[in-house]
């Protein structure tokens, strides 16, 4: 019994070495080994997206809450205004981005035609 | 085969301690494979211990008493049940169960996220790993379930309150509890430790947050119906240091749940929310100390252990390492985001933390000086219930009037106006309550009076938010009523699950005023065809009788009731003396009422040679509403986590922009 036990533990922890292993046994040489970090302009761009959808969402709860009557007309008017201003500039930030992704990925088709 | 099991520990000690090292190492610099090597070892060793914890339960099951654990434990005219159950009704087989829930949720939470943690968050593979080595080390090292000894004929039984239906789920779902605080810690501090202190930690562990706290709350009041059947002294919950530390991390963890909702909407709280996470998951720590150590008398502190130095030391390491980390990165966490009105739903969230951190605190101090008052003038003082009541029923009170409050608020700031109208209905029906009650000879008891015309207040203000919203969405012109209200709920499942919820505390808020302010107790020593009345019960002892069950010599009072001179049945309350375990336990008998929310409670003290009995009975009003809280409780929570269709399809075109996908 104590042997048998003792074959099922090696087995086992042979098992458990082989599935740890095996990132470096599927790819023993790799041009790319890193975890790749973001770049400050992910970072910014990353800063950009929370930004525009929390203004998003809060402009969405606003009309709700407004719709509701927990919000009162002249509550709505004086909060809408800086709200839809902070999804602008955040959608503003992300546009020269977007563009250059854009004439990037263009640019990729004509290459690719060529 | 207790050699499978300890080998598969060290195995799985020597994958854990991998996983945080090499991930540690793979996480600093950069090194994909290494990373994927290491949560390969995290998987891995949920695996092993998945071994290690079938061949205990399959040793219980086989009733092998030469594993010392099993024959600590169990014995031969244990139910199977019972006997499966004390898997985690011992020190050892609690520790195994930590690790194996610990590899599992953590093993779970890395794979649903393996490109965020991949590309964001590599650390919270090491971390976890860290997490696991420890328990590791403690099940490899110090506290064993695979120790052996020469089998003796039976074993020694289990400790007779621990032998009830409850136990079967209580503490698993307590450890849930605890162990899943580990996942939003892991990804906090992971979060911390890559300088990413953007929301998706928090967006990845939302459903996490919310299923350990479920479970944790849950599991408490669980313990509490068990404690209330079991214990055997009429109440559900007595400020048991262990229970107390079950409480913490729920408190800590609620307050999270709230507060993190104002980072996400306003980038506000960065540094208090890292605060509260590592507070929740250490004070679990805390609470797994107290209940195995065996440092505090305690009806769950079975043994006196040497792993309570282990634990205190670990705790430590934690509390350091995550102040140190939060103080590292506070540049970071930092933001400009300020309060724009005292009077907004922020506010309220921000007032509502402060309350129940002070709770949380509070309770952490009644649990602890004892401890200290020991350790430094050597003289032994009990923190009784009186401390906490005064600090529950001062913080509790104003946090249920916030639950009233801070939804009828808008976010940013409102206008006194605006909330003086949303207010005036909830407050209207207050007042009638509260007029009501008082009329009806509810004075006497000033708090249980306040605590209910706060509940009133915060069941009126969630109808008010439900007819208001639903009003909104039918005026919309396609929906009838109920298809407004379902996709009310269905549109925006966080804020009224969390209305549920509330309404599950303030049903508990209406049981525990009504059990604890209102109850009726009388105590008699009565001779069989002697009646007693409590209230408007009326009891008259008819005999006892023995029974021999399968692990136990039962002897019980049989007692007939009635109520108006209405007959309503017999009851039978009385003791059993356990064959193995050489203990008694008190076996109550519980009628309970549904229409009227109450329990009729009889505990039969002492049997007497002459035939008499000593009988102490309980009427205990609307304890019924404490398990009933519990459903709903659990119902909000499931409307709370129930994916969201339109929020994921908005999350995954988000992340899809970031270039990252996350499961939420």
């Amino acid at each position: 019994m104590e042997l048998v036990a003792l074959l099922l533990a090696a087995l086992l922890a042979v098992a458990c070495v082989a599935f740890v292993a095996r990132p470096f046994l599927a790819e023993p040489e790799t041009g790319d080994d890193s975890l790749g970090q973001a770049s400050p302009a992910e970072r910014e761009r990353l800063r950009l997206l929370e930004d525009r959808d929390r203004a998003l969402a809060a402009l969405k709860e606003l009309e709700f809450d407004h719709r509701t009557g927990k919000v009162s007309d002249a509550d709505y008017e004086e909060l809408v205004g800086p709200l839809r201003r902070q999804a602008a500039v955040a959608l503003q930030g992300l546009e020269p981005a977007r563009s250059v992704e854009a004439e990037a990925e263009a640019g990729d088709k004509v290459d690719a035609r060529a | 085969m207790p050699e499978l099991g300890r080998a598969a520990l060290v195995v799985a000690l020597g994958l854990v301690a991998y996983a945080a090292l090499a991930g540690g190492y793979a996480a600093h610099r950069g090194r994909r494979r290494l990373l994927d090597s290491a949560t390969n070892a995290l998987f891995a060793a949920f695996a092993t211990v998945g071994v290690a914890a079938l061949v205990l339960l399959a040793a219980l099951a086989r009733y092998d008493f030469s594993f010392s654990y099993v024959a600590s434990h169990t014995s031969r005219e244990l139910p199977l049940g019972y006997t499966l159950a004390s898997f985690w009704s011992g020190q050892e087989g609690s520790l195994l169960l930590w690790l194996l829930v610990l590899t599992g949720l953590g093993s779970a939470a890395v794979a649903l996220n393996r490109r965020l943690v991949r590309s964001v968050l590599p650390w919270t593979v090491p971390i976890l790993g860290a997490v696991a080595s420890f328990f590791a080390v403690v099940l490899v090292f110090v506290a064993s379930p695979f120790a052996t000894q020469v089998a003796p004929l039976d074993g020694a039984g289990m400790n007779p309150s621990l032998q009830n239906p409850y136990m079967m789920a209580h503490p698993p779902l307590l450890y849930l509890g605890y162990v899943g605080l580990t996942i939003p810690f892991a990804f906090a501090m992971a979060a911390l430790a890559s300088a990413r202190t953007d929301e998706r930690w928090i967006v990845a562990t939302r459903r996490w947050t919310l299923a350990s706290w479920t479970f944790l709350g849950f599991a408490i009041l669980l313990g509490a119906k068990w404690a209330y059947e079991e214990v055997g002294w009429g109440g559900w919950y007595a400020w048991d240091p262990v229970e107390n530390a079950a409480l913490m991390p729920w408190l800590v963890a609620t307050a999270f749940l709230h507060s993190v909702m104002v980072q996400e909407k306003k980038n506000m709280l960065r540094v208090w929310n890292a605060i509260l996470v590592a507070g929740a998951f250490s004070l679990s720590l805390f609470g797994t100390f107290l209940t195995r150590s065996g440092v505090i008398n305690s009806i769950h502190s079975f043994t006196q252990s040497p792993i309570g130095a282990w634990f205190l030391g670990f705790i430590v390491v934690v509390v350091s390492a995550s102040a140190a980390l939060i103080i590292f990165r506070l540049p970071v966490l930092r933001t400009h985001t300020r309060l724009e009105s005292l009077v907004s739903r922020e506010a309220a969230f921000l007032y509502n933390n402060l309350f129940l951190v002070a709770l949380a605190l509070t309770v952490l101090w009644g649990v602890l000086f004892p401890l200290v008052s020991e350790a430094v003038r050597g003289v032994a003082v009990t923190v009784g219930a009186p401390y906490y009541d005064f600090f529950a029923i001062a913080f509790g009170l104003p946090l249920v009037l916030l639950m009233g409050i801070g939804p009828l608020i808008a976010w940013r700031r409102a206008s006194l106006r605006a909330l003086g109208e949303s207010l005036l209905w909830p407050a209207g029906v207050a007042l009638l309550a509260g007029g009501l009650l008082l009329a009806g000879g509810a004075g006497s008891k000033p708090a249980g009076l306040i605590g209910y015309t706060f509940a009133a207040f915060v069941l009126a203000a969630i109808v008010l938010e439900f007819v208001r919203g639903t009003r909104a969405r039918h005026a919309l012109g396609s929906e009838t009523w109920p298809g407004a209200l379902t996709s009310l709920v269905a549109r925006n499942r966080r804020r009224y699950g969390g209305y549920v919820v509330h309404a599950s505390i303030v049903i508990l808020l209406i049981g525990a005023v009504g059990i604890g302010g209102f109850g009726t107790t009388r105590e008699a020593k009565v001779a069989a065809g002697e009646s007693m009345s409590v209230g408007d019960y009326k009891l008259t002892y008819l005999g006892s009788e023995e029974e021999r069950a399968a692990n136990a010599q039962e002897v019980r009072a049989r007692i007939a009731v009635s109520r108006g001179g209405d007959e309503l049945g017999t009851v039978l309350a009385g003791k059993n003396r356990y064959f193995a375990e050489q203990q008694t336990s008190n076996e109550v008998a519980i009628r309970s009422d549904w229409l009227r929310g109450e329990d009729l409670f009889v505990i039969a003290d002492q049997f007497n040679g002459d035939g008499t009995v000593y009988l102490k009975v309980l009427v205990n009003p609307l304890v019924n509403l404490l398990w009933l809280a519990g459903l709903v409780f659990v119902l909000g929570s499931l409307i709370t986590m129930w994916p969201d269709a339109r929020e994921q399809r908005r999350l995954a075109s988000r992340f899809a922009e970031e270039g990252v996908l996350v499961r939420v």
